[in-house]
């Protein structure tokens, strides 16, 4: 029996800024359903490899297939429609900060999928309970706090139910305890609904918790240099990796 | 029994009363793309109902379900459990139960809302009371931009050289180019309008005088402090007002410099020193406008127009227009500083913050004028 076709798909790609190459010759697939970690030391180009994979930089080579159709090759347009496919946690969550949470969730389902103001609202009141903000639907994002504002931008990044969800370092800035509710969260969400998760981060209890597979990317040699379960990746031959995996000295 | 249906080409849904409750059937492609069923007809049952009933959702022929399916069942849940009435919803699909679950985890926070009292006395009082504090706000804000100037004069006060520097670039050779423009614009303006009026008298020639007197006096420098509030005022509150959000101005704050010091000081002074150069620049371009218009719609030689603005034109007129522009550069910098530290902690705070800085900007700008032209009007200058 065939495999099936990968959810996602990142084929020889080429970051690069002008003439300085981030990252180049990445390769890896995401199942459906996955949880797939991108690691890697601070400045490597994760954020950026996600930022390639959503559509906002134009890679300088390869390409991003999501279930066999590539994502570059087409107009913007064309991208928009793949943009209503996957839903992104930013890292400072960015939320619009001129409007309530529950605007925040509603305008996407208006604009996206024309709903109309009750049916949005609806929709994004459950998203928000989803949650667990049920009650701060009208609150602007500055009077709440920090883990409250990355569970409101993931509430947004849930909006469309899209079928990926991207999450940028979604630990960042959260409190033990906070951070822990927020991968139990992401594991309810993808365990109910399916989605297929891709989580940028650093954070080796949320890796060894949450991720089904994972990349790593290294800032010195510019490319990936281990693939693999997270578990595995403690015992691959990099060095690096196995340092990073167990928090040790190179 | 009673029954109700509402039935899309795509999502299903049939509302019936029965003797222990309420039963929705749910049936079809439940899904965003074809908009939500409304919730008044499972409102309108449970209402019926009487209280401690049951609210059972069953599925017939459930196609395809996403969030469409999972939010009407959370608000029809919603509204069964205000009424005390139990939810079964073990029919739903499995992943519809468990998001179900999840959003109903944590109960919805009643947060009390300050009572607001929206009677006309009541807004005019808050609104008096807001003045009342950012006036004393802005006077401490004030008292410590004096206490930095004395700490100057000391030669005590903290600053980087560089950000007096660029700050005299930004104020000074940076707003040439609006200035020479709107000054050029203004004395010609000013030609013109009096060129029409003066011709019937046979008066042409003291268009030059008006000019010269209008622009070195009066409007070199109104003109030019208005254009600096809308450029540099703005600049400083929206450069101050990202600082205080990212928590630069509290970083100055916890290692011992003071913000007014270090930030504001070197705008003042920079923007109160570039002031009358720009004004005695605008002065030039004033009367250069007017020279154009006089030339050319009065018939005067341009040797003769200059001519009779140079005896137009005491050093008084010129001296008065350039104090007060220093007077503008000051209230103009304090003004976009001030709204800039004074900013909240969110972008539209930053964006509020500039907005404020130039209308108020311009206002004091305006009202530092109306005060010198009544007290030069007093002492007869």
């Amino acid at each position: 029996m065939s495999e099936p076709r990968p959810h996602v798909e990142v084929r020889d790609l080429t970051m690069a800024f002008g003439s300085h190459v981030v990252q180049q010759g990445i390769r890896f697939q995401i199942r459906r359903g996955e949880i797939f970690v991108i690691m890697g030391d601070s400045g490597c180009g994760k954020s950026t490899l996600m930022r390639h994979m959503i559509g906002l930089n134009r890679p300088a080579a390869g390409e991003v297939f999501y279930e066999g159709e590539p994502l570059w090759e087409g107009d913007e347009d064309a991208r928009a429609l793949f943009m209503d496919r996957f839903g992104v946690l930013y890292q400072n969550a960015a939320l619009w900060s001129s409007m309530t949470l529950e605007e925040n969730v509603s305008l996407p389902l208006a604009e996206r999928k024309r709903l109309g103001r009750a049916e949005a609202s609806e929709v994004a009141r459950l998203k928000l309970a989803l949650v667990g903000l049920a009650g701060f639907e009208g609150h602007y994002p500055a009077e709440i706090s920090g883990g409250m504002r990355k569970r409101a931008g993931l509430a947004r990044a849930m909006a469309l139910d899209p079928e990926i969800l991207y999450f940028d370092e979604p630990s960042a800035g959260l409190d033990p305890l906070s951070s822990r509710r927020l991968d139990d969260l992401i594991l309810e969400l993808r365990d109910s609904s399916g989605t297929t998760i891709v989580l940028v981060t650093h954070e080796l209890p949320s890796i060894f918790e949450l991720g089904d597979n994972a990349v790593f990317l290294d800032a010195e040699r510019k490319t990936m240099i281990a693939q693999g379960r997270p578990e595995e990746l403690k015992h691959c031959d990099e060095p690096k990796v196995r340092a990073f995996m167990e928090r040790g000295r190179l | 029994m009673s029954a109700s249906t509402a039935t899309t080409n795509v999502a299903g849904l049939e509302v019936s009363r029965e003797a222990w409750g309420v039963r929705v059937r749910l049936s079809g492609r439940w899904t965003l793309s074809a908009g939500l069923p409304s919730t008044d007809a499972v409102a309108r049952e449970l209402e019926a109902a009487p209280p401690g009933t049951r609210l059972v959702f069953e599925t017939v022929g459930l196609e395809a379900w996403d969030s469409a399916l999972v939010s009407f069942v959370f608000s029809t849940a919603g509204m069964a459990a205000a009424r005390g009435a139990s939810v079964d919803a073990s029919a739903l699909p499995d992943g519809a139960r468990r998001l179900l679950a999840l959003s109903l985890a944590v109960p919805a926070r009643v947060l009390p809302k300050a009572p607001k009292d929206d009677a006309l006395t009541a807004r005019v009082g808050e609104v008096a009371l807001r003045a009342f504090r950012t006036a004393g706000d802005a006077l401490d804000f004030l008292g410590e931009t004096v206490v930095a100037l004395g700490a100057l004069l000391r030669g005590r006060a903290r600053f980087r050289r560089v950000d007096l520097m660029h700050a005299l670039e930004s104020a000074g050779v940076g707003a040439l180019g609006i200035v020479a423009l709107i000054n050029l614009l203004i004395g010609a303006v000013l030609a013109f309008v009096g060129a029409v009026q003066l011709q019937q008298f046979g008066a042409s020639i003291y268009v030059a005088n008006l000019v010269a007197i209008g622009i070195t006096r009066e409007l070199g420098a109104l003109m030019t402090g208005i254009v600096m509030a809308g450029r540099t005022g703005a600049s400083f509150a929206a450069v101050l007002g990202t600082m205080t959000v990212n928590e630069e101005v509290d970083a100055l704050r916890t290692m011992g410099l003071k913000p007014v010091e270090f930030l504001v000081l070197p705008r003042v002074l920079a923007t109160s020193l570039m002031l009358p150069a720009l004004v005695a620049y605008a002065d030039v371009l004033g009367v250069l406008g007017g020279t154009f218009v006089g030339v050319a719609l009065l018939d005067l030689g341009a040797v003769e127009y200059l001519r009779a603005t140079q005896s137009s034109l005491e050093l008084r007129h010129v001296v008065i227009g350039l104090v007060k522009s220093v007077a503008f550069g000051v209230v103009v910098a304090l003004t976009g500083c001030y709204y800039g530290v004074r900013c909240g902690r969110s972008a539209a705070a930053v964006g509020e913050a500039t907005t404020r800085a130039v209308v108020m900007g311009i206002v004091f700008v305006v009202v530092v004028d109306a005060v010198f032209t009544v007290l030069l009007h007093l002492v007869h200058l």
